[in-house]
């Protein structure tokens, strides 16, 4: 096991993701941040708060769980469903950021897309991840990334946030998922 | 979990999330998405081989809404009512490619019997087998319940339930009875002596001969259906009799605890076991449970058909 | 002097002692320490106990009828296999034993079997329906010589019918075996009434049920001084009221299945038809009862109600299926599990249960003796330090609808012998008879 990021590394990447989105969007006001349960959301009201105080106003923020659009569920153990928010502003034309812990295969993001898709219709779709892992399987990219983490397919990553686990750090460990 | 046969299969953790899967399902569908991807190329067989228009339906909508392919296999022009064995069907829904079927049954114990089996391979989940059980009737009750009454917390802790009328025959008391009791409900079983099973000193419940001295202390008032025929089988004397000690009507109504609510698992017996006020009254959730019943049968179907065990909270 | 058929060398008697059994012409030759003779076939009894040949009061061998579950001859190779020589076929096949013709079909198909004896039970009623006595008189002048009646499956409900019924078997000192069930009492009943029944939402069987019939034919029998004998005892209750006409001289016997020793109403949980059966299963306080009942003799014996039944019969729901379940093949290892090893029974109750209380209420004459010279030869050898695991495909009766599937069981019927003849070697089932 490795430590890929520390806490003080977690917050620099956020920090300049949080800069980096308001410099594309122009700033704050047509934007929605949607963070994907469980460690996208907590990274979503971070970002939030951040961007908040760069502005000096609230930004909607909700979350988006995308259990129900995966395409993988025969695959895997069901998984509880999570909280679905959408922010009372909605999503019409809204420039939405998608938030998640860990770029991966680009399928979580695909069912997100889905789920979107029957919510509304955004003027924009972005997406934001803390660490990008590589081995996509889908034409999926990234438009604001914590931390490029190149890995082999047999090693995990994991991103602990003190909301959940007590600490912030973001580890590469060896063996198959 | 693979089947849904009897409540006794859950544990309290669960049960309790199927009520939250139903509660974020109830959510996502009373928005603007009508249909989710999630059992697209699934199939799932509604077997029926007693009439029960109600549930099929419930069960159709769930499965539809989860974009599962849905085939309706009912008692009237069935092989099933030709007298062909469970057997053969089952073996008949295999060779279709049924992932789970949702089986109503007259015989106890017949969705057991077919989840047991070596016949087929599919999930099976018990949509009421004779006068056994119905448990996603009670899912859905304590999910109406808990949506109306709960204090905040996940279970019915703290809430007291009536259960009145023919607890003998009824499938819908012995699933609600293990269930909320489970969930830390205080259930009060009120019949005439004769609609008690023998042995029902084993559940976890209280029985009562005595409506009328339980109605204030209850939150939930649940109404059983009475069978106008258990009246040639002397289990009550007659309709007026059965009426006046064991109806509900509006002088009883009267009586209710501030908040408490009337439901039916239906359908009603109207000016029977509950009178046509009382029905239609403001505290009846009736038709809330009809539309509750949909969301919770997404949640079954969705745990049964997404894979092996629920993991509650888990990444 | 000429070579014995067979000599059993070592055996334990009932009582324990061992000796020497040497076999031949049909009779027990000599029964002495150290047989000094010679012998065709010797057998090595050095671990096994020898018993007079199991007689059992309550067989369903489903012929004519039912031929697809069971025959006479398959049910005679199960009777055999299971220690049996004398098997008493109960009267509800189709068409019913109710007339001299059927109950001389019946015993004929049985010598022509030749494992054993099969002695047809005649039918109290007509169609078993409980109003009009059958030709009664008739079955019992007949070949067949049929002293036992029995309606079984169905109670005599009406007591005007019994009441005639047990006035007039006392002209040829005959017996009517009463399956005791109140007909309105179990309309549509699937198991016993209580707990269980209660949670799996399957129509209770009450015991009083039971007991209702049991007490009002002993006060009958009591009335018109006849013989009553009280098929498949399975109560508490069904006991005590044994008890207590037998204490007040009532010429009541009854008996008791291996399975009411051993199962138990909780089995049904699985809504496997295989436990469905009639009388039902019932409580552990019951088993208990019925075992103390057994060991002091107020229960006389044990009888199989060996009720074979085809694939699809018991293939299906549980209130769909027939009542009924094999037991010739398991009986004795039952009894050994459930009496000898739990200590309550002793070999020579064994021998009083199984074979000679049965075959003196029967009035089966060649059945039963003592094993003694001159004895005529119908006993088994047992090796009860032996086990075996029941499987379900390899038993010998036509159908396969036995509780035990996978049970292991103490127990094992080695050799039986029918009229000195063995029918069971080793285990194994001999070619003699219609094979
Ligand atoms: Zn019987």
């Amino acid at each position: 096991m490795s430590v890929a990021l520390s806490a003080q590394d977690i917050n620099r990447a956020l920090t300049r993701i949080s800069h980096e989105i308001l410099e594309k969007n122009q700033g704050a006001t047509n934007i929605v941040l949607l963070g994907i349960p469980t460690r996208g959301a907590h990274i979503a009201a971070r970002i939030s708060a951040i961007i908040g105080s760069i502005e000096g106003a609230e930004v909607p923020t909700g979350t988006l769980d995308i259990t129900l659009f995966r395409d993988d569920l025969r695959m895997r153990p069901p998984r509880a469903i999570m909280p679905t928010k959408i922010p009372a502003s909605g999503i019409e034309g809204k420039d939405v950021i998608l938030i998640d812990d860990v770029l991966f295969s680009g399928r979580t993001i695909r069912a997100a897309l889905d789920a979107l898709g029957e919510i509304g219709r955004p003027r924009t779709v972005q997406l934001a991840a803390l660490v990008d892992r590589g081995h996509r399987e889908l034409p999926i990219k990234a438009d604001f990334i914590g931390k490029n983490l190149p890995t082999a397919k047999n090693q995990s990553v994991k991103v602990l946030l003190s909301e959940i686990d007590g600490r912030d750090e973001v580890t590469i460990e060896e063996g198959a998922e | 979990m693979r089947h849904l046969l009897s409540i006794a299969d859950l544990n309290k953790s669960e049960a309790i999330s199927i009520l939250d899967t139903a509660s974020e399902l109830a959510r996502v569908s009373d928005g603007a998405v009508k249909k989710l991807p999630t059992l697209r190329g699934r199939t799932i067989v509604n077997l029926f081989a007693e009439d029960s228009t109600r549930t099929r339906i419930s069960f159709e909508a769930a499965a539809k809404r989860l974009s599962a392919d849905v085939i309706n296999f009912s008692a009237k022009g069935s092989s099933l009512s030709k007298g062909e064995s469970l057997k053969d069907t089952a073996m008949t829904l295999q060779a279709m490619g049924a992932d789970a079927v949702v089986i109503r049954h007259p015989a106890s114990g017949a969705a057991q019997r077919l989840a047991d089996s070596h016949w087929m391979s599919g999930s099976v989940v018990n949509a009421g087998d004779g006068t056994h059980e119905h448990p996603s009737q009670a899912l859905l009750d304590a999910f109406t319940i808990r949506k109306h009454l709960g204090m905040g917390g996940s279970d019915l802790t703290g809430l007291s339930v009536a259960i009145v009328g023919d607890i003998l025959h009824s499938r819908v008391a012995r699933s609600n009875v293990l269930l909320l009791s489970m969930l830390g409900a205080k259930v009060t079983l009120v019949a005439p002596p004769t609609l008690l099973p023998v042995g029902i000193d084993s559940w976890p419940a209280t029985v009562s001969y005595d409506f009328d001295s339980v109605i204030p202390h209850v939150d939930v008032v649940m109404m059983l259906r009475v069978q106008q025929e258990r009246m040639s089988d002397l289990f009550f004397p007659n309709a007026r009799e059965y009426s006046r000690y064991f109806g509900l009507n509006t002088d009883r109504m009267a009586c209710m605890k501030k908040g408490a609510i009337v439901m039916h698992p239906g359908p009603m017996n109207r000016g029977l076991e509950i009178s046509a006020e009382v029905a239609d009254s403001a505290r009846s959730v009736i038709t809330e449970q009809v539309t509750n019943g949909v969301s919770v049968r997404m949640a079954i179907l969705y745990v049964l058909l997404a894979g092996g065990a629920l993991e509650v909270g888990s990444n | 002097m000429k070579p014995a058929d067979y000599l059993i060398k070592g055996v334990s008697l009932p009582d324990g002692k061992k000796a020497d059994i040497a076999i031949s012409d049909g009779v027990i030759a000599s029964l002495s320490n150290g047989f000094k003779g010679e012998a065709n076939t010797i057998i090595d009894g050095s671990e096994c106990v020898a018993l007079p040949g199991l007689v059992d009061l309550h067989t369903h061998l489903r012929e004519p009828g039912r031929e697809d579950a069971e025959t006479v001859l398959s049910g005679s190779r199960a009777g055999a296999k299971g220690g049996f020589t004398a098997l008493s076929a109960m009267a509800n096949t189709s068409p019913v034993a109710d007339t001299a013709g059927v109950v001389e079909q019946v015993y004929r198909l049985g010598q022509e079997a030749g494992l054993l004896d099969v002695f047809p039970i005649g039918a109290v009623t007509q169609g078993l329906k409980g109003e009009a006595l059958s030709e009664i008189g008739a079955m019992a002048d007949s070949v067949a010589r049929v002293r036992v009646f029995s309606d079984d499956g169905n109670c005599v409900f009406d007591p005007l019918v019994m009441r005639r019924a047990l006035e007039y078997i006392k002209k040829f000192g005959g017996l009517i075996a009463q399956h005791a069930q109140d007909p309105r009492m179990t309309i549509g009943s699937q198991m016993n009434e209580g707990v269980v029944s209660a949670r799996l939402g399957l129509k209770g069987w009450p015991a009083v049920a039971e007991e209702a019939i049991i007490a009002r034919d002993v006060l009958l029998a009591d009335h018109v001084k006849s013989r009553l004998h009280i098929c498949h005892l399975t109560t508490a209750g069904g006991v005590e009221i044994i008890r207590w006409a037998k204490a007040r001289g009532i010429d009541v016997t009854a008996e008791v299945t291996p399975h009411h020793l051993l199962l138990t109403d909780d089995l049904a949980s699985s809504y496997d038809p295989v436990y469905k059966v009639n009388p039902p299963l019932r409580t552990e306080s019951d088993v208990h009862a019925l075992r103390e009942a057994l060991a002091d003799g107020t229960i006389d014996i044990v009888a199989t109600d060996h009720a074979p039944h085809p694939t699809e019969a018991k293939e299906c729901e549980w209130q769909e299926a027939a009542f009924g379940m094999l037991g010739l093949e398991t009986a004795l290892s039952i009894v050994q599990k459930t009496m000898v090893d739990t200590g309550l029974m002793n070999w020579v109750q064994v021998a009083e249960r199984m074979s000679i209380t049965p075959a003196r209420i029967g009035g089966y004459e060649s059945h039963g003796q003592a094993l003694v010279s001159g004895s005529i030869a119908n006993l088994v050898v047992i090796n009860p330090t032996q086990k075996w695991t029941v499987d379900r495909d390899l038993v010998v009766s036509n159908s396969s609808n036995t509780p035990y599937h996978g049970h292991e069981l103490p127990g094992v019927v080695a050799h039986t012998f029918y009229k000195g003849v063995a029918t069971l070697i080793n285990g194994n089932l001999t070619s003699i008879g219609g094979m």
